[in-house]
């Protein structure tokens, strides 16, 4: 918003704008000038291990799976974050996967050694197996694991004919005769008042999907049988008790250094993830991790925290911390990342190829960084977007992701009072409708609660939405 | 000398004043808003007695340069007129005076003021016009080129530019500025200032005070050959060379001839005992205004209810289509807090668009009804009137919308807030929500039972209409659409709550 912005701030910020682009120009001047020296002396500065190194292809780090003895790479591709490019011709803001650029991102991971690639018929707005299978299906079929769901969320796919028409399909869209890793999809999430049950009843029981999957499995077309849990842990109980019946070939869960004792903590209806890990190692079931990241919360993270993290591993990225940690645990089979960009697989991989473990003081800086991390008040969204699309219109992780953002960089005043109030006002409220637009803002949630069901993370949405949006009135009207 | 300080301070004052039009941060305002405000009819409108006798003054001593330096629509007609000399070197000629079509304009726009329709008086009203034609026509073209550097800004991750909607407040009006434009640049281009002295009200009646303005400039017989340089250089058409006379009620004193003249025979000086121009004898009427009536009238949208379809989640992500709102049939229309009412608005507003220019919200607009043709008026479909913003009332020099303060403001009842039930999405899609009443300043909604004997039926809005202030946040913020399900009905007379 724009008003009651004090000129001569705007006048400053403008000069300092300016300034700005002008030291821009200057520093793309230096780098071409570094750039010629850096040729004739090459072997100084690309030293083993630093973020300039080449990649090596031969050394990624590798688990076996006990019970079809894959040799699984520790870094596995989540599909739920593809590239998108705008639609030629499309309406405004739409978007389609970019599927040249998931081509070069699988053709590299596969080059260097990534062989588990994680989708489900509902990422991407449901494009991402077929994407997935057109970029895979380039490749030979003994090179990688193709892991897929049965993500019957709704409650008209509830149905035997319509969860088996997923199942096929995923088939179809993947090309492929038979599914690596198949997963129940979400167990635990849904539900009135928290419990889990039902809905997993309703989904894989009562309509005998569970054990159709089960004769698929003997039949091997489904290769490894699995489940990724959230929410309820009353459903990850119940089926770990069952595990003598189903003989679980893996199980999906959400590990990472903050959620490892903080998840019960930050939300009462999520479990800490040191739980879960520990149930599934004592039944030596291995662990597939999902958000080690928390989708980029642990790499966006507060400047003081950064700094804490950067100081001890100078030359390696904030991610590479998460990821070490993820995979530094013996149980974990394959540690998912959804990498949309180049750079991210390219981090990723230095970060696996091969795994340096962390020792136990470096696991020990990590919980107490979590300490430190939990203090600073973002919203736990991951940006997986399963609460989209909002019937009435709201971009909710666009929102949420804004408020974390201007969190972490110090934009969330307090009071009027507040020793940087000024630009925090202006730089949350500029940004927010750059990240955002108008018409999707907090202001328009109605409340109608819809999207609760759908977040892993068991975010109350409408009320986040409602404290964002009482912020953003209290900011616009300069009455912090 | 004279003549380029002339071009000068014009040029100082029509940057400013279009600066003013085109600057939707308010900054420009705090320092420039005078410039506006010293303008003659919205000082006359404003009952600006301070400015209004300044003006006369400075008529009386130097003669008509308010028309040569003050006002945006002369200047740009002189540059349209600079243009016009390029293409072909000494163009004008000596005219006789249409009096007749002059004192009649003038007569016939003051009594359509007194007949209620300040409209047509601000359709005429020169710094209005230009107001109209720099909002509508270069105001677009600035907020583009603000969202070019807002890119630029987001992408060097700063937030000293940010983006602007752009879009056109009212095709009729835009319409009325694009003729507007290209009238007065043909007739800039042909004869110079054509308009100045045949409609324009304010030259009409600054003329009549000019013929006695103390400073002028004169022709010196003894030293004046009789070339005609000086006429054939006069956009005013104003100077007969073989009477040697000048009309001073047409003159605007450019100063152009005084450095045409080889001879160095005008002089810009006091008045001498001398007898007056004899007045020129009117005749012809120039049939120019016709094409300008000639706008299209909208009629107010048909009610109809498109309430939004949750739909069933299959997949993730996305978002779901949007529908533009659209703008509902009020019986009486919305004005903003300050302008007392629809009479006072009317009675005041020169339309010249400043108030729809310095809007944040996208609130104000230039009303398509005819009785208040181009005036301001508000609607939701984009933004409401925002609890923290006294903008409008800020930068109008007409007195239209009177300069108000936050309090003020926040009791101030333009109108209030009506329930559509047939429209909410309470009772359509059966969900909670409550928007209307979260986001009401005034707290003059009220989330009760739908069904009266049942307490955990899904509760409706109801309307307190006398704490209500019109402010829009609930019809802005109403998930029903195209038509939300609770709109605004204007009030006459603003009241305090």
């Amino acid at each position: 918003m724009k008003k009651n912005l004090n000129h001569t701030q705007a006048a400053i910020d403008r000069r300092e704008f300016l300034r700005k682009l002008g030291l821009g120009a200057g520093a793309v001047a230096g780098i071409s000038v570094a750039g010629c020296t850096r040729k004739e002396d090459a072997s100084a500065i690309s030293a083993e291990g630093t973020s300039n190194a080449p990649i090596p292809t031969d050394k990624m780090t590798h688990r076996v799976n006990p019970s079809t003895g894959d040799s699984v790479s520790l870094l596995g591709y989540g599909c739920m974050r593809w590239p998108t490019r705008p639609v030629a011709n499309g309406t405004d803001g739409e978007e389609k996967i970019d599927q040249d650029a998931v081509n070069a991102l699988v053709d590299k991971a596969i080059a260097h050694g990534v062989n588990y690639f994680d989708t489900s018929p509902a990422y991407c707005k449901g494009h991402s197996e077929e994407a997935t299978g057109i970029a895979l299906s380039r490749h030979p079929r003994d090179k990688y694991f193709i892991a897929t769901k049965l993500s019957n969320f709704a409650p008209d796919t509830w149905s035997r004919e319509a969860s088996m028409e997923m199942y096929r399909n995923s088939f179809k869209y993947l090309r492929t005769d038979h599914i690596d890793y198949l997963l129940l999809h979400a167990v635990g999430m849904g539900g009135s008042d928290g419990d889990g049950m039902p809905p997993f009843n309703g989904r894989y029981i009562d309509n005998g999907m569970l054990d159709f999957l089960v004769k698929e499995r003997e039949a091997g077309r489904i290769r490894n049988l699995g489940f990724s849990y959230h929410g309820d842990v009353r459903v990850f109980d119940y089926l770990l008790s069952q595990h003598d019946k189903y003989k679980w070939d893996f199980v999906q869960i959400q590990l990472n250094y903050l959620d490892w004792k903080h998840a019960k903590e930050l939300n009462p209806r999520n479990t800490d993830a040191e739980y879960l890990y520990t149930e599934l190692e004592k039944r030596g079931i291995p662990a597939v991790i999902m958000e080690p990241l928390l989708g980029g919360r642990l790499s966006k993270v507060h400047d003081h925290v950064a700094a804490r993290l950067k100081q001890r591993e100078p030359e390696r990225s904030v991610a590479s911390w998460a990821f070490r940690y993820a995979g530094t645990h013996p149980g974990v089979l394959t540690v998912l990342s959804g990498m949309t960009y180049m750079e991210h697989l390219e981090d990723n991989l230095r970060s696996f190829c091969p795994l340096k473990p962390l020792t136990e003081e470096e696991m020990q800086f990590l919980y107490d960084t979590a300490d430190i991390m939990v203090q600073f008040p973002t919203v736990p969204c991951n940006d997986c977007k399963y609460c989209m699309p909002c019937p009435y219109g709201l971009d909710i992780p666009g929102v949420l992701l804004h408020y974390n953002k201007c969190v972490n960089q110090g934009n969330v005043p307090e009071n009027a009072q507040a020793e940087n109030y000024r630009e925090a006002r202006r730089a949350f409220l500029i940004g927010y409708d750059r990240s955002v637009p108008k018409l999707r803002q907090a202001n328009h949630c109605i409340g109608c609660k819809k999207c609760v069901e759908h977040c892993p993370q068991q975010i109350n949405i409408p009320a986040e939405m409602a404290r964002i949006d009482n912020f953003v009135e209290h900011l616009k009207q300069g009455t912090l | 000398m004279l003549r380029k300080i002339r071009v000068a301070l014009a040029l100082i004052f029509i940057t400013g004043i279009t600066l003013l039009f085109l600057d939707f941060t308010g900054t420009v305002h705090t320092w420039l808003g005078w410039m506006a405000k010293i303008q003659f009819l919205p000082a006359l409108l404003a009952l600006n007695v301070g400015v209004v006798a300044a003006l006369v003054v400075l008529t009386l001593i130097f003669g008509r340069i308010y028309c040569s330096v003050i006002c945006p629509l002369g200047v740009m007609q002189d540059g349209f007129a600079a243009l016009g000399r390029r293409a072909r070197k000494n163009r004008y000629r000596y005219s006789k005076a249409l009096n007749a079509l002059r004192y009649g304009m003038l007569a016939l726009l003051i009594i359509a003021f007194l007949a209620g329709l300040g409209w047509v008086v601000a359709l005429f009203a020169p710094y209005s016009a230009y107001g109209r034609i720099v909002q509508n026509l270069l105001g677009p073209v600035w907020a583009a080129a603000n969202n070019l550097l807002a890119s630029a800004a987001e992408s060097a991750d700063s937030y000293a530019f940010y983006r602007t909607e752009v879009w056109v407040r009212s095709w009729p009006v835009f319409t009325v500025a694009v003729v507007t434009l290209v009238v007065l640049a043909v007739l800039a281009w042909r004869n110079g200032r054509t308009y100045c002295n045949t409609i324009c009200p304010v030259g009409t009646v600054l003329g009549f005070l000019a013929r006695f303005s103390w400073l002028r400039p004169v022709i010196d017989t003894s030293r004046c050959n009789g070339c005609g340089l000086c006429a054939r250089n006069c956009k005013a058409s104003c100077i007969d060379s073989k009477t040697h006379t000048i009309d001073y009620s047409r003159c605007v004193a450019c100063m152009d001839c005084i450095g045409k003249c080889h001879q160095g025979a005008i002089s810009y000086t006091r008045r001498k005992a001398s007898p007056h121009s004899k007045p020129a004898d009117a005749k012809g009427a120039a049939p120019e205004s016709a094409s300008r009536r000639s706008f299209i009238i909208t009629s107010a949208v048909a009610a109809g209810t498109a309430a939004l379809k949750a739909q069933e989640k299959k997949v993730d992500g996305g978002l779901a289509v949007i529908e533009d709102k659209k703008i509902p049939a009020r019986n009486t229309p919305v004005v903003p807090p300050g302008a007392k009412g629809l009479r006072h608005l009317a009675e005041h507003c020169t339309a010249c668009q400043l108030c729809v220019a310095a809007c944040p919200n996208g609130v104000l607009r230039p009303s398509t009804s005819l009785d208040r043709f181009m005036q301001p008026e508000s609607s939701y479909e984009r933004g409401y009137c925002r609890p923290e913003c006294t903008k409008c009332s800020e930068v109008c020099p007409a007195g239209a919308i009177v300069k108000i303060d936050l309090p003020e403001k926040s009791s101030t009842q333009i109108g209030h807030a009506v329930w559509i039930k047939a429209n909410c999405v309470v009772l359509t899609d059966d969900v909670d929500c409550g928007n209307c009443a979260r986001h009401c300043p005034a707290g003059a909604i009220m989330m009760v039972a739908s069904d009266p004997s049942n307490p955990d039926s899904r509760k409706i809005p109801v309307v307190n209409e006398e704490r209500c202030i019109g402010c829009g946040a609930c019809e802005n913020l109403c998930p029903a659409r195209p038509f939300s399900a609770i709109y605004v009905e204007g009030h006459e007379i603003h009241k305090t709550v």
